[in-house]
């Protein structure tokens, strides 16, 4: 059982909300209208004169209104929302009457303050619920002592607790009493059938101030005294700054100083577009630090290093050379990716105010705790001193993960003695980037006698390789003889996670090459995906290695087939399918193709999940389709290279993102389930590259072994 | 440094700032109206969507010194954040991360100002200069279509 850490009642505590005038602060929540119901008119709520602190995640107004603090950071995938409503729901409170609070960095109160992986779900699932039912216990005391009955005795609906002789207490009215409780170390959780709030669409919490636009993203910071900064980062990979000149930049109006940090120069100026015209008259000279890069040479690379042999298993079942020397037929494909970068839609910014006294921090991350731990040894400052905010993120995608912009920004306030809010330039966010790395896989297997008896995975990337769980996904279990393999190239390119890691990739390269092998076998391809996780479910249950459950996985496909009507598409349509587990969900997913000009267009996807048990439908809807459209406009178009280090593309008027007119219908099922919940930011991405290729085949005649596919010129025009 | 005097909002507001400074940068920093954002600064994006005269511009192209005419943001799309844009755009609980979503509302406003009842591919087509990178464009046709049928 995880305890809140928080369970001293000694730091809880009554306070006065001064911002309360006469009348009380009344605000609009528009989220109070049901999604799907517009007409239904909006209800205020008055906010309390007096809060009651009962634990890090918990206030209770005097009104009742309650206070949920939402402890990770929200990114777009809507935990500010859904995390909430977990709390809400075991403490019994309306939703109307919840106001959501981000909470800061608090590593006593809150256990792993991280937005990524598509974790923050399945790894609060617990603790949220227990931090919720706490607190309604300690209320239920605290009636059950006014009452002079027993706990047992009592109920909680809607903010109320019931007593045996028709009594009701709000929890307004019973939260300072029952502060005065210890927190309880046990406590009991509700059943999935007594939900109300669980599983019902609950709108974005911030809905408001995003559709009139209040102040809300790290770029929005204004702090009084603030200055800002830009910063010429080295054009390319391998640069050295050598030498720079700054007369020009001097004169801009509102340029108030400039200098050089290591191979960078910061331009610091009383508003942003000071500092950016600042920083485009700055005349750098650079030589070469280390090698500049091409993506002629990584292309060699990787090369070299996919034809390597005996390179280290990461996973080795029975014996794959002989299931290939035995074999009737062995099918041999490269598949191949680009790098690419994250093109948040808000480029990466951070605001630090280094003082003498403590060191502020404030801004768009996901990584909190470990950005204040990089800023206290960068400014050799103890943590205790350096205090991290986080603003809601226009986009995360991984980049976030990485606090190299908060550095930048603390180095920049530390030199210059000023508070200051770092924006990078959309030049500098895709030019200075952590991109996803080119990878390149070799996938082999061998068929003898109607059955794939062997598999070889074999991966080069530039810098890294496949996480650690990625060799026991699927076909891990599923085949005999199993080998998966990875090496790398160290290149000075700064790389790292990028939306759903790894499988973003890897994802369509298997389940194009599951297509051929099907074909090659004259073989239905779901007829044949269902077999092998059937394959799977022995080894499955012995290999606790196995991340997958075939299962649900075949739950997933047989939905999916069902739902798009499989192998019946009306004419001029080509289905093309995918199923994928990634960051512990089940996804399959069909892609419709149709011909248009001559071309192949993607139409429409169904998608089939299985995440447990959904928390808030509108928004697991949302993160779906947003998945599939983002994974399907990369598998068609991104793409970025590098010449002598400098990456081909700065702004969208090079680098080709998906647009709304090319954007596929989505069609979302669940399956139905009682499994704890699963994270869904990430796992609808995958799958939808190869179910678009696929599709693509089938029209086309073509497979597709390179992304993007629009390099596929003789096909995608 | 020159003073501009610039209608926004249902308001005249003077500013000293570089002839050359965006409108962009001039109603984030120098008039607090943040809801306006930097997506590219060159007009592919969309994220800076204004409307000067009901017309859906790219803000962050546009020197001060060429501003004619009255500016809207999205905090004065409407009084009270019901514009049947916003409307619509709660009713199918539209945003992800939200950033882009100011310029989506005024790019899909201006579309309604201009075609009250525009079909799916013009919307489509109203709506390509607008990046989402969350991939929220299939909420977005929606809620367009919505605001179309009750405008």
């Amino acid at each position: 059982m995880t305890d809140n850490k928080i369970n001293s009642y000694s730091r809880r505590k009554f306070f006065k909300v001064t911002t309360v005038a006469g009348g009380g602060l009344v605000l609009g929540f528009s989220w109070l209208a049901s999604c799907k119901n517009p007409e239904k008119p909006e209800e205020k709520l008055v906010m309390p004169e007096e809060w009651v602190e009962m634990s890090a995640f918990i206030k209770i107004g005097d009104n009742g209104v309650v206070t949920i603090a939402s402890p990770n950071p929200e990114i777009g995938q809507n935990v500010k929302t859904s995390m909430p409503m977990i709390v809400a729901e075991e403490l019994g409170v309306d939703w109307k009457n919840v106001v959501v609070e981000q909470a800061g960095l608090n590593s006593d109160a809150f256990a792993r303050q991280v937005a990524g992986g598509s974790q923050s779900i399945r790894e609060g699932w617990v603790s949220l619920r227990e931090a919720g039912a706490k607190v309604r216990t300690m209320l239920v005391m605290a009636a059950a002592a006014a009452w002079e009955t027993e706990p047992e005795n009592c109920t909680v609906e809607n903010g109320f607790v019931y007593g045996p002789n028709d009594q009701k207490l709000g929890f307004g009215e019973l939260a300072s009493e029952a502060a005065k409780l210890e927190i309880p170390a046990k406590v009991d959780l509700k059943s999935k059938e007594e939900y109300t709030i669980i599983g019902k669409p609950k709108g974005n919490v911030d809905m408001d101030k995003i559709i009139t636009g209040k102040p809300l993203f790290g770029i929005d910071t204004k702090r009084e005294g603030m200055q800002y900064a830009c910063v010429m980062r080295p054009p390319a990979f391998g640069n050295k700054l050598s030498s720079f000149n700054d007369e020009k930049a001097r004169k801009v109006t509102g340029v108030n100083d400039v200098f050089q940090f290591g191979d960078k120069i910061a331009v610091i100026a009383s508003n942003t577009w000071a500092a950016m015209k600042g920083k485009k008259l700055l005349e750098a000279e650079y030589s070469e630090g280390s090698t500049l890069e091409s993506t002629n040479f990584h292309n060699e690379e990787l090369t070299k290093l996919l034809d390597q042999e005996d390179v280290e298993a990461m996973r080795n079942d029975g014996d794959v050379k002989t299931a290939f020397a035995e074999a009737d037929e062995v099918l041999t494909r490269v598949y191949e990716s680009p790098f690419l970068p994250h093109n948040c839609m808000e480029p990466m910014n951070f605001y630090a105010d280094v003082r003498e006294d403590e060191v502020e921090l404030y801004g768009p991350i996901q990584t909190p705790s470990w950005t204040r731990s990089r800023v206290s040894k960068l400014l050799e400052r103890p943590e205790e001193e350096i205090n991290v905010g986080m603003s809601r993120m226009g986009g995360g995608f991984g980049r976030r993960l990485y606090g190299d912009f908060c550095e930048e920004a603390a180095e920049i306030s530390h030199l210059a003695k000023t508070p200051i809010q770092l924006v990078f330039t959309r030049e500098d966010d895709m030019m200075a980037g952590t991109y996803r790395p080119a990878i390149k896989y070799k996938i082999e297997a061998s068929i003898k006698d109607g059955s794939i008896t062997g598999y070889q995975l074999s991966e080069a990337a530039v810098n890294s390789n496949m996480y650690g769980l990625i060799p026991n996904f699927f076909p891990a279990g599923a085949i005999p003889n199993l080998r998966v393999s990875g090496k790398n190239y160290q290149s000075n390119i700064t790389t790292g996670a990028w939306r759903a890691p790894y499988t973003n990739f890897l994802a369509f390269a298997e389940q194009s090459f599951f297509d051929e092998l099907a074909e090659k076998m004259g073989k239905d391809e779901v007829e044949l995906r269902l077999e092998l996780l059937e394959n799977a479910k022995v080894l499955a249950e012995s290999d606790e290695r196995i991340q997958y459950s075939p299962g649900r996985m075949q739950e997933c496909i047989k939905l999916v087939t069902d739902k798009a009507n499989w192998g019946n598409a009306a004419e001029g349509v080509y289905q093309g399918i995918s199923a994928y587990y990634s960051h512990n969900t089940h996804v399959a997913e069909i892609a419709e193709v149709v011909m248009e000009n001559g071309a192949p267009k993607v139409a429409k996807v169904y998608c089939a999940v299985d995440c447990g048990i959904v928390i808030n439908p509108e928004g697991a809807i949302n993160q779906i389709e947003g998945g599939i459209i983002d994974g399907v406009g990369h598998a068609m178009f991104g793409n970025l290279e590098f010449d002598n280090g400098k990456p081909s593309s700065s702004n969208f008027d090079t680098y080709r993102l998906i647009r709304n007119s090319e954007a596929p219908d989505v069609e979302v099922y669940f399956v139905e389930s009682n499994e704890d919940p699963t994270g869904l930011g990430e796992p609808s991405l995958p799958p939808a590259g190869g179910a678009v290729a696929n599709a693509i085949y089938k029209a086309t005649g073509k497979r597709m072994y390179k992304q993007p596919f629009v390099q596929h010129e003789e096909i995608l025009g | 440094m020159p003073q501009y005097s610039i209608h926004v909002n249902g308001q005249d507001r003077q500013v000293n700032v570089d002839e050359d400074t965006p409108l962009l940068w001039v109603l984030r920093d120098n008039l607090n109206l943040v809801g306006t954002k930097y997506g590219c600064g060159i007009a592919q994006c969309g994220a800076c969507t204004v409307h000067i005269d009901g017309q859906a511009m790219r803000s962050c192209v546009l020197p001060i010194s060429s501003v004619n005419g009255k500016v809207t943001t999205i905090e004065g799309l409407s009084e009270n954040g019901d514009h049947p844009m916003q409307e619509a755009w709660k009713e199918h609980d539209v945003p992800q991360c939200g950033y882009c979503q100011s310029g989506q509302i005024m790019t899909a406003a201006a579309l309604i100002n201009q075609n009250a009842n525009p079909s799916d591919d013009e919307i489509k087509q109203a709506m390509h200069g607008n990046i989402c990178r969350c991939g929220t464009y299939l909420r977005i046709r929606k809620a367009v279509k919505t605001a179309s049928k009750k405008g």
